[in-house]
């Protein structure tokens, strides 16, 4: 060991502030999405639960839900690519209160790098993951007779929409994992959060069969909002009404963004 | 000479409650080695992790390279080095893969990352692993990959938190020669440890903490002759002849050696050379000891005479 010199240090290239955070970015997206490809077992789990919801709403309960318009699989797909996406986003709150358990982000603080970027790496490799679950879900959709009702450039803007959506919504659990004391924690804090907002929405029953107080949430929240969106690029319905929903949903993922991005960072910098 | 570290007052109370640092304060000349001495929750992380800016300090200040850690954070991390118990490489990514990503963090082109990496990696006896994911490596592998990354800028400060804590001897011994070849090449080191024979063996400097405060500082000669000696034990075969052992050291040796049973404790102050002239002596008597140990003294012996407490040793803070 000895008889080697220590290399020779590099001379670090020079770049304005924003092309440094973007590099940083770049890096630590490139280090999460190594992970999912080198723990397949990982993205293999986390695709056989929405195919499982697929599979049970489509055939042990579909047959019990009425929806007007149009049929059963066709109104729930929508419904479906809202919470598979959502409810990855656990991933981004484990992924973090993992990195922080194992000292990873304790290395990356002492690092010259940009505060956000371990966050907008985790983010971002999170929303590049969620593209394939959106594919995933696509075929097994089609598979069990699914439907676009519109076009096929509808259904990019609503697939473009959702990964929109789901990546602005991560940022909370982004908040979440760094609050956690554990990952083990941080995965058990998503659900009082996502059940609600997923089960009590419009995704899979229409909000007209609930009792008054509750519809009044399913009607008004943002997931809601999402499935509305993504059922009305897909299918042209309910209503005519799709840009509403589209504006509607691009309004809650700025607030999502501009609400937890800060505190998010906030959490981040005083960590530990 | 100037200073690379320099420490005054610190204090951090975490929670409102514990307080982990209690007015930490030392200074760590350019191209030396400090040993931050103490046992478990003592405050040598939270120290490391105020001097490497990832902890803000309730009070008291510190700079590293006559930089503000608090105000002027950014530029210390680009001269700093920071490997150990809490700093972890990525267990997915290979041992190349990690030393690329710091390299990358550090604004180094990919190129010059992956050739830094290389050169590491050959340096620290791990081209053959390079490609496997490091959470397959050993821990004294691991530990080497750590400090590999705390290395790819080649920081003028290095900071080692517990560099060799759960390491095996030869491990440890390999993670010994890297600090001091890095010494060699003018690297100034902070490491913390637990054992004083680590503290012994590579610092020019030893602060012992105890409970988030310096509580004794000096040359490891310096301590170790005010605070713990060497100690020979030697076992007889009956509480009967240890004390006849003993009586032929109690007039003529330099400290007075202690009976404890059928065990005789002679401190040893002057090297080998003493060691064979306590043996030469029991010879010459026709005396024989059953067994015999020389016990270097531990942080343990330090701490005993400093607070008259035994310190809690163990693997975590």
């Amino acid at each position: 060991m000895t008889s080697i010199v220590l290399p020779q240090a590099a001379t670090p290239v020079k770049r304005s502030k924003l092309r440094r955070s973007i590099n940083d970015c770049i890096v630590v997206t490139e280090r999460n999405l190594v992970a999912y490809v080198r723990i397949p077992d990982q993205l293999f789990f986390s695709s056989v639960q929405p195919i499982m919801f697929v599979l049970l709403f489509r055939y042990v309960f579909g047959g019990a839900i009425a929806t007007p318009g149009m049929s059963y699989v066709d109104y729930l797909m929508p419904g479906i690519f809202v919470q598979s996406l959502l409810f990855g986003c656990v991933s981004t709150s484990v992924g973090l209160a993992e990195d922080l358990q194992k000292g990873l982000i304790e290395r990356f603080r002492s690092l010259p790098m940009a505060r956000s970027a371990v966050l907008f790496g985790r983010t971002i490799s999170d929303a590049v993951r969620n593209v394939f679950v959106m594919i995933l879900i696509t075929v097994v959709g089609f598979a069990v007779g699914f439907r676009i009702g519109t076009s096929i450039g509808l259904y990019l803007v609503a697939f473009a929409l959702l990964i929109l959506f789901a990546f602005c919504f991560s940022w909370v659990f982004a908040f979440i994992g760094l609050s956690a004391s554990n990952s083990e924690t941080a995965g058990l804090m998503a659900f009082p959060i996502l059940f609600p907002l997923t089960f009590a929405s419009t995704a899979f029953v229409p909000a007209e069969s609930m009792p008054t107080w509750l519809r009044w949430f399913a009607e008004h929240q943002p997931v809601s909002i999402a499935v509305n969106a993504t059922r009305g690029l897909m299918q042209g319905g309910p209503g005519a009404d799709t840009t509403h929903w589209v504006v509607m949903t691009l309004i809650w993922s700025a607030i999502f963004l501009v609400v937890f991005v800060p505190l998010a960072v906030w959490r981040y910098r005083r960590v530990g | 000479m100037t200073a690379a570290i320099e420490a005054e007052g610190l204090t951090k109370t975490f929670g409102g409650e514990l307080l982990a640092l209690n007015g930490v304060g030392f200074t760590v000349e350019e191209g030396t080695v400090l040993g931050l001495l103490g046992p478990n929750g003592a405050g040598k992380t939270t120290t490391v992790r105020v001097l490497t800016t990832t902890l803000v300090p309730d009070s008291g200040w510190a700079r590293v390279n006559g930089l503000d850690v608090v105000k002027d954070a950014n530029k210390v991390r680009s001269s700093i080095g920071l490997a150990g118990q809490y700093a972890a490489v990525d267990a997915n990514l290979t041992g190349r893969e990690n030393l690329r990503m710091v390299g990358q963090l550090f604004q180094l082109s990919r190129k010059d990352a992956s050739r830094v990496a290389d050169e590491l990696l050959e340096h620290f006896n791990l081209t053959e692993a390079a490609n496997r994911p490091s959470k397959t490596y050993s821990g004294g592998m691991r530990r080497r990959l750590d400090i590999a990354a705390a290395l790819v800028v080649r920081p003028p400060v290095l900071f080692l938190d517990e560099p060799t804590t759960g390491l095996d001897p030869n491990s440890r011994t390999a993670v010994w020669q890297v600090v001091e070849d890095l010494v060699a090449n003018g690297t100034t080191v902070l490491l913390t440890t637990q054992y004083l024979e680590e503290a012994d063996r590579l610092a020019d400097n030893i602060v012992v903490v105890d409970r988030g405060a310096v509580i004794a500082e000096g040359t490891p000669a310096t301590l170790k002759a005010t605070l713990g000696e060497t100690v020979l034990d030697l076992g007889f075969s009956d509480v009967v002849a240890a004390s006849a052992a003993s009586k032929l050291f109690v007039s003529s040796w330099p400290a007075p050696p202690v009976l404890d049973g059928s065990t005789l404790e002679l401190p040893i102050d002057a090297g080998p050379s003493q060691v064979m002239m306590a043996l030469r002596k029991l010879d010459e008597a026709g005396m024989a000891p059953t067994s015999m140990t020389l016990r270097e003294p531990s942080l343990d012996d330090v701490f005993l005479s400093l607070t008259g407490r035994r310190a809690e040793l163990g693997e975590d803070n």
